[in-house]
């Protein structure tokens, strides 16, 4: 089973060179961690940053810096500020290649929940329905279950739904998963995880084609 | 030049009523007016309509406003962090808004820009549609938008002169260039106020036509709200 840290390692082999990233609060941010050696990649922050850098060193933090989750951060060089408008711009116009968030529920035909839940407090979809609806590549980057055992993979959302057929892998504690033709492929497992522990927790329909990899990290 | 510089807070809130609706720039607490909030604050002014990404935190920023029951609906992306904000909510005191934050701010774009309303696909499918109008576009669906409506926009720039071309700072930028756009009275105040002539124009992110009032603020706090460093190796 895999820890937050290589869910997020395992999602840094995702990405290609040259590609302009957005990165959600949580597990996504530790994505910026991992990158493989070789490639240039730069990341977005909705609120109006591109060329994140590394949070501050302390003593240097900036009130005017900060990213999409409040946190102070740095500007790389090289990187650009713009407006709110502008930065939605680029993720709707699809200039951002790649969106990695996390979410509650993932469904089978790509549908993603991870804003809001009935009859408790909603704090708000902020970006995340603007970069769901436009990314063209979406990786959602989760836990396979919630804290009550139960599978988040699944047939159809039963939570508010954030976006509509837009995810297409994600990336959990058990395995990797590509959504296509309306069902969960299941392309690699967590080291030491099996295809029916997986299977088993999996409440969406999973497709096993053939020996299942161990993931690489 | 046009001239618009107000003396103060007080002189640059002239007109505000209750019931109004106004913008405020910011986000989270970066880059949001604080000395136009605290004259809002001392004015009282009540059964406001807040148009803000965010709702400040329980002690600074616009949770300054709803301490004192002075929103009566916000309209906002996420607003987290504020315990006096989800009571009000819960208990149906305040009326929240919540829609997508690229939405937010194109709506506030449009405001300025002459555009009664567009189409994005944010949030196609999802409650944020109901009711709305949808439409299809090269094989793919957007909900129809429209543009706000706002009395007032509160504004934060790092730098301003006297004829109301600004200049932000980092990402304090945010909201705030688009609700300069669209407040039928745009009120800015400035860390810096300069004259004429010192600003270069090709820096300006926002043009003074923008801009009905502007004033050199004062005792900025600039509150971070997660202050994440590294230590020094």
């Amino acid at each position: 089973m895999l820890s937050k840290q290589q869910i997020a390692q395992r999602i840094a082999q995702e990405l290609q060179d040259r590609w302009y990233v957005n990165l959600g609060i949580g597990i996504p941010t530790l994505v910026a961690n991992y990158i493989p050696e070789g490639i240039e990649v730069e990341f977005q922050s909705e609120n109006g940053l591109l060329g994140m850098g590394p949070f501050p060193i302390e003593g240097s933090e900036d009130a005017d810096l900060i990213n999409a989750g409040k946190q102070t951060v740095t500007v790389l060089e090289g990187g650009s500020l713009f407006d709110s408008a502008m930065s939605f711009a680029m993720i709707r116009g699809q200039h951002v290649q790649l969106t990695v968030l996390g979410a509650m529920e993932v469904a089978q035909n790509g549908d993603i929940a991870n804003w809001k839940i009935p009859n408790r407090m909603v704090k708000g979809m902020g970006g995340a329905m603007d970069l769901v609806a436009s990314a063209e590549n979406i990786i959602v980057a989760m836990m396979h279950t919630n804290k009550r055992g139960e599978s988040k993979i699944l047939k159809t959302c039963s939570l508010p739904l954030t976006g509509v057929g837009c995810v297409k892998k994600v990336v959990t504690n058990l395995a990797v998963l590509e959504i296509k033709n309306g069902a969960f492929y299941l392309l690699e497992r967590a080291p030491g995880v099996s295809v029916e522990e997986i299977q088993n927790v999996t409440e969406g329909t999973l497709i096993v084609d053939g020996e299942i990899p161990e993931m690489q990290l | 030049m046009i001239n618009k510089v107000v003396k103060n807070a007080k002189e640059a809130l002239e007109g505000v009523e209750n019931g109004m609706t106004f913008m405020l720039g910011g986000f989270g607490l970066c880059g949001i007016p604080e000395n136009s909030i605290s004259e809002l604050v001392h004015l009282g002014v009540t059964d406001l309509t807040c148009i803000s990404n965010n709702a400040g935190v329980d002690d600074f920023g616009l949770g300054l406003l709803l301490q004192k029951r002075q929103i009566k609906k916000m309209i906002s992306s996420y607003v987290g962090e504020n315990d006096e904000f989800e009571r009000q909510m819960l208990s149906g005191e305040l009326e929240v808004d919540l829609i997508p934050q690229g939405t937010l701010a194109e709506r506030c774009r449009a405001s300025g820009a002459g555009i009664p309303a567009f189409y994005t696909p944010a949030g196609y499918g999802t409650e944020v549609a109901e009711g709305k109008e949808t439409r299809e576009f090269n094989g793919k669906m957007y909900v129809l938008e429209r543009a706000f409506d706002a009395q007032f926009a509160f504004v934060k720039a790092w730098k301003g002169d006297t004829a109301g071309n600004l200049i932000f700072k980092g990402t304090a930028r945010n909201f705030n260039p688009m609700m300069a756009m669209a407040g039928k009275i745009t009120v800015v105040e400035v860390e810096e106020l300069v004259t004429v002539g010192e600003l270069d124009p090709n820096q300006i992110h926002t043009p003074g036509i923008f801009v009905q009032r502007i004033f050199q603020g004062k005792d900025y706090e600039k509150r971070i709200e997660q202050r994440t460093v590294q230590t020094k190796e």
